[in-house]
């Protein structure tokens, strides 16, 4: 706690010290002239950023950092990872190390106001829950009054899990473990009744993890919100609007069925206004935010549109459902704001 | 030698009658002895069948998952199936012949320097293989230049990463370490004052504490817009808190050379340098090469701790390879036995090394 306090108090000066030097289009005209964007990605966390067997980034916190270079430099590729702990990602957006923070990070009111961040957007919502066996009998988390509970320490994990039973007026045991593998192995060997993180953490788990994955279910209660996203250091608004942009680009695309296949049948046929906006038929749109017109269709072209990195990403790698992060048409919590 | 001086009876009698003598003498010596023997087998008896069932008998080296959940043993096939991905990190696929090619000449130059303790032919080339090779090894892992695309070190990573943070570690550790060890033993008292501060401080905070330092709080304090390498600021960590713990090794060594020998070095009229580098540390290294080496080995290991500000060494691509698919997360053993393993075979090599210059340097005093 007190090495974050120090943190946080060394971040805001130099957050404030930066807000006072940044000039407007800094960010912007330095990766214009390196030819890259430099993302800062997590350390390997399946779906969202990790490596895959050649060593290439992958995930859909990946795909926005991508999405962003295709709208700024044409090219997806043009994405230089520089892979980050949770202690170090503040510190390295706040110093120019990286241009983009996309590592699953929540956005909270603490971060968003007084670190001097920008968060552009909501790319997954996730949320705390519980993961039981079945034989436990329980159905509920109401009822889990007195459970041992695995948790890795240090994480929002471990105080919203407190905050959570003391509501509840339920007491529980903590069992505190760091090393994922670990507090997993610990959770199936039986060592605790319940497992708890993130709802997409426990999905993989209960998935991959398992010997039989039909022993294990997830309790109903989500018991924290989690919405994750790319954050931007403050300063310089024309870059945190391309990123803004072009994530909801990614989005608005899924909304209109605008996909990496059918994009040039649709940039060419289409008559939907809507679609020729987003796809630069009509221009407007590329000059606004100070880019090529072509912005959105190169993002779909190489990228996909979020549906597509969604599924690409999360469903095949973690076996996860849309859920909360589906369409609002569908239900879910997923809104673009119109390319307009 | 001892031997030599009571040489033992000559073995008689048939191959089984002195395979009885000599577990009598040597397993069987009296109750104590017996139950450890005993103790000893059970052990292995217990430990080992189960050992070879799983990582051999049982185990499969087929890089599929769909082979590995069959497989009632080990899964080697984690470990084949991201070698790349485990020896050369997030290094673009594509260019991973430089990393090795580095790696393999890196070796070379280690193996060469070593040997030219022995080789007075080879020793004379050992400055030169470095000032040839170091550059060699920036370009083959930087690129940029020769037609060669250019890598961040941020995709540097695995066994290369290890080898050169602690080849260089080493590097720079060593002249430093000695010359704060002199200073500690300095009769100027400003020098002596700033070495045993230096000295102190560092032994006084764990290494997890200098890298966190210098890769989350450290940029904080620079100026906007300036920013240092991450890899450089690891780099220098690693020499920081390594010569600190060198130089009281070498003090150790300093202090035991006879004063006599140093006031030699004084009625030759040598100056402080040539009586230090003729006389006084010859003597004073060769006696503390089990700590040196000793911090070297823990060295090696603890480049391993840059894996909290986002390196990845090579223990930090096993993670990366265990978390490239979920479906390999839960092999998470076999990938730390193949670390382990390459780790021991780095490590017991230096400790053998060692033993062997020990050996190599005595020979004077044997004579």
């Amino acid at each position: 706690m007190k090495i974050q306090t120090i943190l946080a108090a060394g971040a805001m000066t130099v957050a404030a010290v930066a807000a006072q030097n940044a000039q407007a289009g800094a960010v912007l005209d330095g990766i214009k002239a390196k030819g890259f964007v430099q993302c800062g990605v997590n350390t390997g966390l399946p779906g969202f950023s990790a490596a895959n067997a050649e060593g290439q980034w992958e995930g859909i916190d990946v795909d926005v950092c991508r999405a962003t270079a295709a709208a700024l430099l044409g090219d997806a590729n043009s994405v230089q990872y520089t892979p980050l702990t949770a202690a170090q990602r503040f510190t390295a957006l706040q110093s120019g190390e990286i241009d983009i923070l996309s590592r699953n990070t929540t956005a909270t009111t603490t971060r968003d106001a007084k670190l001097g961040l920008t968060f552009v957007g909501i790319n997954y919502y996730d949320g705390q829950g519980f993961l039981i066996p079945k034989a436990l009998g329980v159905s509920s988390a109401t009822e889990l009054d007195g459970a041992t509970v695995c948790v890795e320490p240090g994480t929002t994990t471990e105080l919203n899990l407190a905050d959570y039973f003391r509501a509840k007026g339920m007491s529980f045991e903590p069992v505190v473990i760091e090393n994922i593998n670990e507090a997993t192995a610990a959770f199936f060997s039986g060592r605790c009744d319940v497992y708890t993180t993130d709802a997409s953490g426990l999905a993989s788990i209960r998935t991959q993890m398992a010997e039989n994955p039909d022993d294990y279910a997830i309790l109903p209660e989500i018991i924290s919100k989690e919405p994750l996203g790319p954050v931007v250091a403050q300063g310089d608004e024309q870059w945190s609007d391309v990123v803004r942009w072009a994530f909801t680009a990614m989005i608005e695309a899924e909304e209109y069925g605008v996909t990496m296949e059918n994009v040039d049948d649709m940039k060419a046929n289409s008559t939907n206004p809507g679609i020729q906006r987003l796809l630069g038929v009509t221009p407007g749109m590329g000059e606004a935010l100070g880019l090529d017109e072509a912005w959105a269709y190169n993002i779909i072209k190489q990228v996909g549109n979020y549906g597509e990195s969604y599924e690409k990403n999360v469903t095949a790698k973690l076996g996860l459902e849309r859920g909360l992060n589906a369409l609002w048409t569908d239900g879910g919590l997923q809104y673009a704001w119109p390319v307009r | 030698m001892s031997e030599n001086a009571k040489s033992p009876p000559l073995p008689t009698g048939t191959f089984m009658e002195r395979a009885v003598t000599w577990s009598k003498k040597n397993l069987f010596d009296g109750w104590f002895n017996t139950i450890l023997t005993l103790g000893s087998i059970a052990f292995i008896l217990w430990l080992v069948p189960p050992l070879v069932e799983w990582g051999i008998v049982n185990a499969t080296l087929a890089p599929s998952i769909e082979s590995c959940k069959e497989a009632t043993g080990a899964c080697w096939g984690f470990v084949n199936a991201n070698l790349r991905l485990i020896l050369f990190g997030t290094y673009p696929f594509d260019e991973q012949w430089r990393p090795l090619l580095a790696m393999i000449i890196l070796m070379g130059i280690i193996c060469g320097s070593l040997g030219g303790v022995k080789y007075a032919g080879v020793r004379k080339w050992i400055i030169p293989m470095w000032v040839i090779g170091v550059p060699i090894i920036c370009i083959l892992m930087w690129g940029g230049i020769f037609g060669l695309t250019y890598v961040q070190n941020s995709y540097w990573g695995g066994l290369p990463l290890t080898l050169i943070l602690s080849s260089i570690g080493v590097i720079f550790a060593f002249p430093f370490g000695l010359l704060l060890a002199l200073g500690r033993q300095s009769n100027m008292p400003a020098i002596k004052t700033v070495s045993v501060v230096y000295i102190e401080v560092i032994r006084g905070v764990p290494l997890i504490t200098v890298l966190f330092m210098a890769s989350v709080m450290f940029p904080l304090f620079l100026p906007d817009g300036v920013t240092i390498d991450k890899l450089l600021r690891a780099q220098i960590g690693i020499i920081l808190f390594t010569a600190a713990y060198l130089a009281e090794v070498f003090r150790g060594g300093l202090q035991a050379v006879p004063r006599g020998q140093f006031e030699a070095g004084d009625s030759l009229a040598l100056s402080y340098w040539q009586s230090m580098r003729l006389i006084v540390l010859p003597q004073a290294l060769r006696l503390v090469i089990p700590p040196t080496v000793n911090s070297f080995i823990s060295m090696f290991k603890d480049t391993t701790l840059v894996v909290i500000i986002g390196l990845f060494d090579f223990l930090g691509t096993v993670k990366l390879a265990l978390r490239s698919d979920p479906a390999w997360t839960k092999y998470y053993v076999e990938g730390y036995a193949f670390a382990a393993a390459i780790f021991f075979l780095i490590c017991f090599s230096m400790a053998k090394y060692s033993a062997y210059l020990e050996k190599e340097l005595r020979k004077g005093e044997q004579r």
